[in-house]
């Protein structure tokens, strides 16, 4: 069953990754954390892994995104700059953000 | 919580991944049956598995390959959730090893 996103963001938005180091189960990956980039899917709302992880129901839901990001906003260097780099994040995890990175025409 | 060593993306040095395909060996093939079987009786969840491997001995996880870490996972999760004691694992794994000939 498919359950329809509710959160903050639509295709398109600048995001920033919180950059936190919380304890317990994360899904977000630590080279991502503190970059910016751009929803670019909405797969709609998930149980939360942070609470299955500990024996919890994982409600409430998260939505969860596609999120593309250009290279060299990750990695500092302007390698592969027509390559974008994909990675699932939860609502929780992204903050709205003003896109300061790298020209990304190729971002829609 | 610093950078799990789960999480290694993008780490320097962390050198080229291996991607060379092998047989699965009998107890891998096992691994993979207990651990589907597991979560069809819901006895278990993914992410409680991905949790019981980020939580293991760092040192260990390493030098762990990927079925020894889903049944290191596995253990971790039937011992937490008082489904086996480790003293009976433990034993059960003595009985096995003279059974076997294995060190």
């Amino acid at each position: 069953m498919i359950h329809p996103a509710t959160g903050r963001f639509r295709p398109g938005d600048a995001v920033r990754v919180l950059n936190e180091h919380r304890p317990g189960h994360i899904r977000t990956p630590y080279y991502i954390r503190g970059k910016t980039g751009r929803i670019e899917r909405v797969y709609g709302d998930f149980l939360n892994p942070e609470s299955l992880a500990f024996g919890g129901d994982g409600l409430p839901r998260r939505t969860l995104y596609l999120v593309a990001f250009n290279h060299a906003d990750v990695w500092g260097a302007a390698q592969a700059p027509r390559d974008k780099l994909f990675v699932d994040i939860y609502d929780h995890w992204l903050e709205p953000a003003e896109y300061g990175g790298q020209k990304d025409e190729h971002i829609r | 919580m610093e950078r799990g060593h789960h999480d290694i993306g993008g780490l320097p040095g962390a050198g080229a991944i291996d991607k060379s395909q092998h047989e699965l060996s009998d107890w891998e093939i096992l691994a993979d049956a207990v651990n589907q079987a597991l979560g069809a009786k819901g006895v278990k969840r993914t992410d409680e598995m991905r949790r019981a491997r980020e939580e293991m001995d760092s040192e260990a996880y390493r030098e762990m390959n990927y079925y020894e870490r889903w049944i290191a996972s596995m253990e971790a999760i039937l011992i937490e959730k008082g489904i086996l004691k480790k003293d009976e694992i433990d034993k059960k794994v003595v009985e096995f090893e003279k059974k076997w000939g294995e060190p």
